[in-house]
């Protein structure tokens, strides 16, 4: 029996590695699957709190997390593409001009 | 070691079963090449494979050893890693997806232990099967990506578009089915086909009560057809307008792997259609005593196929065509003995029917390329967009509509 | 060693590994092919869970078609290997260090989670359940979704159609 705190230990594990990938990656399409790396991390710990609670309302969280996480993607890659046709770059350094 | 074995026998089992689905499986496909190309043949009036071996039948073999022996070109400035991945990604969903389909009803016993006619039974097996199928839109993009060409990408590009817009379609063309008999097993699924309406109706979802799924069946096969890349659906990888698209610049034993996952793909959604819609391995005719000839038809039709090989053979000229002749039809003669003992009878009805079932589907395939022209690209999404799905979405309405007038 | 161990073992570690691999790929593909390795293992992980129509879900929402949509970005936009731009040395001397002590922290407070077994009276969650308890308790929620979805795919279509020459 794999007692819960592996499975959460796990999801910090990746959350982590998640917040790590975002800040020091300068692609924008890598940085926003980081984002959904830390989605993903997030499921995993409601789908293992679901199961040691007996509850199934953990798994209900999750599929709506997906689906929202779904949505964000369609529109965050629609900006990102239109980011990339005015700044001609997926740097997201380059992106800087409301910077002093 | 062999109270390993004892103690292991389920891995075992598992493994012997995984084994002869997997050969099974892979001579299908490979004997399914054949069989496309003489009917396409025949339907264009010329004779299609003939020459390798008798009637063409060592033609797979023959090309078998071509793509072992062909050159494998890669081109430069190729992603290596991702070249080398996207066929074996391809091949390898391809097969998988058999491991959830059931064969037979009920349980058999190999080595003491009791195991179902299939490599796995799954609760969710439907669910899983759509997964991987939609997994299989990587293979084709990826391929078509890392090609660095500008044909490939196009073909995968759109290929890929095409796969995840039919996609729909097919998940929602099944709902019908899931609605009727609310589970996601297949045997369960072909359970609840059991039974005849009025003594000879079958009851498969196709006709069943209160809602007869033929819209969902319709939706399914052209779906599928589409899902598959297959003509008339073929526009992504079509000689005359991209050269070869995805595939392209894949020679040999990589171009081989897609050609067989496509026939793979094909095999599994034949295996699909004929499990969902029309009753699995389910024979046509009723249980009663006035039709228990019927339990004969394998034997009957096996031994016929033996017989007009065994004329066929002595009809040709050369002796060594007349000698594979000879063993085929001996071979089909001794399937049609086994098919009659008293102990194998029962167990042989349920494969044969669903897999005679199975090969209508693929004959319709196989029809459908030789005689339909292709679509145009924009034609192609027009109808899966608005068409397939407002039709698969009214098919679910329509369905709980009438399941639900049924209970009151 | 159980069978349950060592598969949660063998999926924890495709997941981490995927993890790392997209953190030090260099080209915007091999870091999506990463991802969808961390959402294979993670649908793996449902299942040993006991969640199977989350884990199919994971797999045909999440990982066949989210990440096909940003494979295809990846595509339509050309993106190449990342280029290295100086502009910050921060990054490497400092953030480093930081990451790594965010990443112990972390760790930490999550080992605190009572190490209490899973519950064994309930096996597998059936669809069933689920349907009913989404369709029941949860349907406002589950009717916004759908409208959100339908928002979402109208402001993409909107915002990344060419403009009319």
């Amino acid at each position: 029996m794999v007692p819960v705190s592996y499975y959460i230990v796990l999801s910090a594990v990746l959350f982590g590695l998640g917040v790590v990938a975002f800040i020091f990656k300068r692609n924008i399409i890598t940085m926003f699957m980081a984002i959904e790396l830390m989605l993903n991390a997030v499921n995993l710990a409601f789908v293992a709190f679901s199961r040691m609670l007996g509850q199934l309302q953990g798994q209900v969280y999750v599929f709506f997390v997906i689906v929202v996480a779904a949505a964000e993607a369609a529109v965050g890659l629609a900006i990102i593409i239109l980011i990339a046709r005015n700044r001609e770059s997926l740097n997201v350094e380059r992106v800087d001009l409301l910077k002093l | 070691m062999s109270d390993f074995l004892a103690s292991h026998t389920f891995l075992i089992v598992s493994l012997l079963k995984v084994v002869v689905v997997l050969l099974v499986l892979l001579t299908a496909v490979a004997y399914l090449s054949w069989f496309e190309r003489k009917v396409v043949a025949h339907i264009q009036s010329r004779w299609g494979p003939h020459r390798a071996g008798a009637h063409g039948l060592l033609q797979p073999l023959a090309d078998g050893i071509k793509f072992l022996f062909k050159e494998d070109p890669m081109p430069a400035g190729v992603d290596r890693f991702v070249y080398f991945f996207a066929p074996a990604l391809a091949l390898t969903l391809a097969v998988t997806t058999i491991a959830l389909i059931p064969f037979g009803p009920g349980t058999i016993k190999i080595f003491g232990q009791e195991t179902v006619v299939a490599v796995s039974d799954v609760n969710i097996g439907l669910l899983i099967l759509f997964a991987l199928t939609s997994l299989g839109v990587y293979g084709v993009v990826l391929a078509g990506w890392s090609s660095n060409s500008k044909y490939p990408l196009l073909g995968g590009l759109r290929s890929s578009a095409q796969m995840v817009s039919y996609e729909l379609a097919l998940t929602l063309s099944v709902v019908g089915v899931l609605l009727l008999t609310g589970t996601f097993n297949f045997r369960e699924i072909i359970h609840k086909q059991e039974g005849f309406a009025w003594g000879f109706l079958p009851r498969w979802n196709l006709f069943a009560w209160p809602a007869p799924q033929l819209l969902g069946f319709f939706i399914f096969f052209i779906a599928a057809i589409a899902e598959t890349n297959r003509s008339p659906f073929d526009l992504a990888e079509a000689e005359q307008e991209l050269v070869g698209g995805f595939h392209t610049e894949y020679a040999s034993f990589k171009f081989a792997m897609f050609f067989l996952s496509e026939y793979a793909n094909m095999v599994t959604v034949s295996l699909l259609a004929s499990a969902l819609f029309l009753g699995g391995w389910l024979s046509p005719f009723p249980d009663t005593p006035l039709w228990a000839w019927t339990q004969y038809l394998p034997t009957a039709i096996f031994g016929l196929g033996g017989l007009a090989l065994l004329a066929d053979a002595l009809k040709y000229k050369t002796g060594w065509k007349r000698i594979q002749l000879t063993v085929v039809s001996l071979l089909a003669l001794g399937l049609a003995a086994v098919c009659a003992l008293p102990g194998a009878i029962e167990f042989v009805q349920g494969p044969f029917w669903y897999v005679a079932k199975a090969t209508t589907f693929l004959f319709v395939y196989v029809w459908v390329r030789g005689t339909l022209p292709r679509f145009r690209y924009d034609q192609l999404m027009s109808i899966g967009w608005k068409l397939l799905f407002p039709l698969a979405l009214l098919n679910v309405v329509a369905t709980s509509l009438a399941i639900l007038a049924a209970q009151r | 060693m159980t069978v349950e161990l060592a598969l949660f073992i063998v999926l924890a570690a495709m997941a981490v590994s995927g993890a790392v691999s997209l953190i030090l790929q260099r080209h915007p593909i091999h870091s999506a092919l990463s991802l969808i390795v961390v959402m294979a293992a993670l649908a793996g992980l449902y299942l040993l869970l006991g969640a199977e129509f989350i884990a199919a879900v994971q797999i045909i929402v999440y990982a066949g078609a989210i990440m096909v949509l940003f494979v295809f970005v990846i595509m339509l936009l050309n993106a190449g290997v990342e280029e290295r731009t100086s502009f910050s040395r921060m990054a490497r001397y400092v953030g480093l260090p930081l990451a790594v002590v965010f990443l112990l922290q972390l760790v930490w407070w999550a080992a605190k989670v009572p190490a209490q077994a899973a519950q064994t009276t309930q096996a597998l969650t059936s669809t069933r359940s689920l349907a009913l308890m989404l369709f029941r308790e949860f349907l406002l929620p589950f009717e916004l979704t759908s409208i959100l979805i339908l928002i979402a795919i109208l402001g993409a279509v909107v915002l990344a159609k060419k403009e009319p020459v």
